[in-house]
């Protein structure tokens, strides 16, 4: 199929075009057809593309604030999840969708930077973010934008109405005190639950691991698809879990859930329903690159600068509950209030997550699930 | 004929060939010695046995009880009838996220079953199949109910007064006249429950796994394109030979039929044996249908303080943390626009297909035919992935334009679109035509006095499901959907995916909003079709 000049190949998309144009321009807005046709007038593009997942998020005025700053409008184009769009990237290596693309994690940060989807660029502002982030500081491919940590979450009520000490760290989750407790997700579908399985791995060693998960499963432990099920439906101290009558006051979620369990509590509560083992922690990184063959390089490198600016730092937190990584970013009241502070997150090398991510998720399978 | 084979060769089979030859051919080789590696694998060999099998159940299943639905809403006449034929349709363009909240409510953990029974069906696969039911009831009551309202009952009459029992006349007279439209019934659900991914992934949890999720994985978890590949052309192959099958079956049965407006054809039920059959329908539907769409209703109506309308009223501001751009109720009309551009590209396409597949006979035709089948099976990580790597030079550098939506969602309407009209076109008697032409009819004339009042019903039942698969479509839409315009289905998806009160109360109130603008949209399409009656012989 390669091997068709490109030639027919438009022709024949010209002439499927024309006939569906009628009915298609007619029943839509004037706005797509006059931006595609500016688009392919100007020789200088002033929108710049920023390819991500489907949980970025940036608030209107700061990408604003963008613009005004240096010309350029910020078309936001949503991926899939993770996983997905870091895989696109590969397949359209060289013709990329857009300039640059944020979201690529460590665990998936090997795969993008061995398939070479990114050209280094050293963003203006670098010297503010801490070199525990940088993961890739010698060449600069990709910058580090925002961190997270995956943690088992508690539900405050059932311990209190138990007089229990919910769990800390992992020893605690194998514990008979939090027997028949705990709900996680599967690894292999879920990057919660992948976070989770790095942080044993990166807690107890290669091999220690899988003991420590005969274990768990021995203490009852129960394993769902999805962040969404194991939230919304299994959790008893989620909103949903309560209305679906989730009966498992353990779960893996991520650090920031419990202030916004506040924020979207209605109304929203003085204290959150939620709160966070802190030992049980995986660090997660997000990156952002200029793509290999980005049509408006120089927007590109603009928008990575503004990425990591305090304006768009400050904002993150309200918009993709991730932490900011540049030091003189301040965290909003949400966080300070109801976040909690994790000092001592697992942390694994992109580069040994890369080599053992899918034997150690075919080991889990069969030690969990079977 | 030209341009529904463009459409294909673009939009369909040159996204997926290419992202198949992707994954065969590294480095310039071709890696056939992939196949038997991989269908050697036990684990794969396990998710093709378990895709047909749990496929053949679902499919059976679900004629077994849409069928007499098919019969009643054809047959009977009942106040609320095309309400009732709305609301089965609805599951239809239900976000599946949703669909597997509802039926965990219902088969899950302290569910009704649960409570009542202490039934659980949470992880066995009967809540797959009971789910795959729910979602493709609609397609057996549609095709089939469809033709079933017009063809003249005094056929089976005329045969019952020469003597034929009750039982003979309708297996020689009716059976024959529906065998197709059943026999396209089944393959849709065949196709729809081969492929099935969400509730799959959602009621199977990590136990089950069809080819469709393990194509998923293994392109977009584990990357592994060749092992991808290998699959897809096993699920053309298997859906080839569905459609093959399908093929013969409606040659052998196909025959000119007398009929008639639907109207003509419904009545009250009478007797016990109908009452019965209609109560047992009504409850089949009220359990099935209406029980899960209703749990979503009361969840979004359940605030922490006593139900009230506040997760409704929040749709209409802006978010707190500005995540959505606009106020969430935006999203039913980015939803509506294109939905309504999708359904009118599939009906263009669709229709010109269906008209160029009557008129025309020979083996290239029929093998066009099932081409237009196989979006229907094919996985949309597939079709997604290949458009990607296609669609991307200019001017055709469509991966960030909006029409790529509408587009990807009539490549799944328009199956429907031709497998609805294309039974009944065939079922004009030609000499209806030939009897226009020789009083002096021109051929367009003809066309508009002869076909279009007999395909009028059948469009509009293809428009419906048209519709109604671009209202709900999420796969595709997602992948493209603007961030300051997302679809109903989307927005429900996003909030679903945060933590927070607020968020999963909006995310059900609009999953209820979805369920009335669907049922709405179709009372609409209903009331169109009796505006003018379509009896005129």
């Amino acid at each position: 199929m390669s091997t068709t000049p490109v030639s027919i190949k438009k022709a024949a998309a010209a002439a499927l075009v024309a006939a569906l144009g009628v009915t298609t321009l007619a029943a839509c807005g004037t706005d797509d057809a006059r931006e595609a046709a500016g688009k392919s007038g100007a020789p200088a593009p002033k929108t710049v593309t920023l390819v991500s997942h489907d949980s970025f998020n940036a608030s209107k005025e700061v990408l604003a604030e963008f613009t005004k700053q240096t010309g350029f409008t910020v078309k936001v184009l949503k991926s899939g999840d993770a996983g997905e769009a870091v895989n696109k990237e590969i397949l359209t290596k060289g013709s990329p969708q857009g300039d640059v693309f944020f979201g690529v994690d460590n665990t998936l940060l090997s795969r993008a930077l061995d398939n070479g989807i990114f050209v280094p660029y050293a963003a203006k502002g670098l010297d503010r973010i801490p070199e525990a982030y940088q993961l890739d500081k010698e060449q600069h491919r990709v910058t580090p934008i925002d961190s997270g940590d995956i943690c088992v979450n508690y539900d405050k009520k059932y311990f209190a109405d138990k007089k229990l000490a919910p769990p800390v760290t992992f020893d605690d989750l194998a514990k008979p005190a939090y027997r028949n407790l705990l709900v996680v997700e599967n690894p292999e579908r879920s990057s919660p639950g992948l976070g989770f399985l790095l942080g044993t791995a990166a807690k107890y060693g290669d091999e220690g691991w899988q003991d420590y998960w005969k274990k768990l499963k021995a203490n009852g432990v129960k394993t769902v698809d999805s962040w969404e099920l194991a939230y919304n439906q299994e959790f008893s101290g989620s909103a949903g879990g309560k209305q679906a009558k989730g009966d498992r006051p353990l779960v893996v979620s991520y650090a920031s859930s419990p202030p916004v369990e506040v924020l979207y509590g209605e109304p929203q509560p003085k204290v959150a329903p939620t709160g966070v083992s802190t030992g049980t922690c995986f660090r997660q990184t997000e990156f952002a690159g200029l793509l290999n063959g980005a049509k408006n390089p120089e927007g590109g490198k603009a928008l990575i600068d503004f990425l990591i600016s305090k304006k768009f730092q400050e904002d993150m937190p309200l918009q993709m509950f991730v932490n900011p990584v540049a030091k003189d970013a301040a965290l909003p009241e949400l966080f300070t209030q109801h976040g909690v502070v994790v000092d001592t997150p697992e942390t694994m090398a992109p580069e040994k997550i890369a080599e053992k991510r899918d034997p150690w998720i075919q080991q889990w399978s069969s030690l969990v699930l079977k | 004929m030209v341009v529904p084979v463009a459409f294909f060769a673009l939009f369909f089979a040159w996204p997926v060939v290419s992202i198949v030859e992707r994954g065969l051919r590294v480095d310039g080789v071709w890696q056939f010695g992939r196949f038997g590696e991989t269908l050697s694998r036990p684990e794969i060999l396990d998710v093709l046995w378990f895709t047909l099998w749990q496929a053949l159940a679902s499919t059976g299943l679900t004629l077994l009880i849409a069928l007499p639905g098919a019969y009643v809403f054809a047959r009977f006449d009942f106040p609320g009838k095309g309400l009732l034929r709305a609301v089965v349709t609805v599951p239809f363009v239900m976000p599946t996220v949703m669909v597997g909240t509802a039926f965990l409510a219902l088969v899950g953990r302290g569910g009704l079953l649960d409570e009542l029974w202490g039934v659980r069906l949470d992880t066995t696969v009967w809540a797959i199949l009971i789910a795959h039911v729910f979602f493709n009831y609609a397609v057996v009551v549609r095709t089939v109910g469809g033709l079933w309202a017009q063809l003249d009952p005094r056929q089976e009459e005329a045969a019952r007064v020469l003597g034929a029992s009750r039982w003979k006349a309708w297996r020689t007279v009716t059976l024959p006249a529906l065998a197709p439209s059943v026999a396209a019934a089944a393959l849709m659900v065949f196709l729809f429950t081969a492929s099935s991914f969400a509730v799959v992934q959602i009621l199977g949890g990590s136990t089950y796994s069809t080819l469709e999720t393990e194509i998923y994985r293994q392109t977009v978890v584990r990357f592994d394109l060749t092992t991808a590949a290998v699959l897809t052309m096993v699920q053309f192959v298997a859906v080839g030979v569905v459609l093959a099958v399908h093929a013969r079956i409606v040659r052998r049965r196909e025959t000119a039929l007398r009929m008639v407006a639907p109207e003509e054809t419904a009545r009250r039920p009478r007797g016990v044996g109908q009452w019965a059959l209609f109560v047992a329908v009504l409850l089949s539907v009220a359990l099935l249908i209406v029980l899960p769409l209703g749990v979503l209703v009361e969840r979004s109506f359940a605030t922490s303080h006593g139900y009230g309308l506040d997760y409704y009223r929040a749709l209409r501001t802006p978010d707190p943390s500005g995540t959505f751009l606009v106020p969430l109720l935006d999203t039913i009309g980015n939803s509506l626009r294109y939905a309504v551009v999708a359904t009118l590209i599939a009906l263009v396409i669709g229709g010109l297909a269906a008209a160029a597949l009557t008129r025309r006979a020979g083996r290239l035709v029929r093998g066009f035919d099932a081409l237009l089948m196989l979006p229907l099976g094919v996985s949309a990580v597939t079709v997604g992935f290949g458009f990607l790597i296609t669609l991307d030079e200019p001017p055709f550098d469509l991966r960030a334009s909006w029409i790529l939506v509408p587009l990807a969602q009539a490549l799944v309407g328009v199956p429907f679109v031709v497998r609805t009209m294309l039974p009944v076109l065939r079922a004009v008697d030609e000499r209806l035509r030939e009897a226009a032409a020789v009083l002096g009819a021109s051929p367009w004339r003809a066309w508009r006095e002869v076909d279009l009042p007999l395909v009028r019903r059948a469009l509009l039942i293809a428009a419906g499901f048209a519709f109604a698969v671009s209202l709900g479509e999420f796969g595709a839409t997602v992948f493209i959907a603007r961030p300051d315009s997302p679809t109903l289905p989307v927005a429900v998806a996003r909030l679903l995916g945060r933590p927070g009160e607020l968020n999963y109360g909006q995310a059900m109130a609009l999953s209820t909003i979805l369920m009335v603008v669907c049922a709405v949209s179709l009372l609409l399409l209903e009331r169109l079709r009796t505006e003018r009656t379509s009896g005129e012989f």
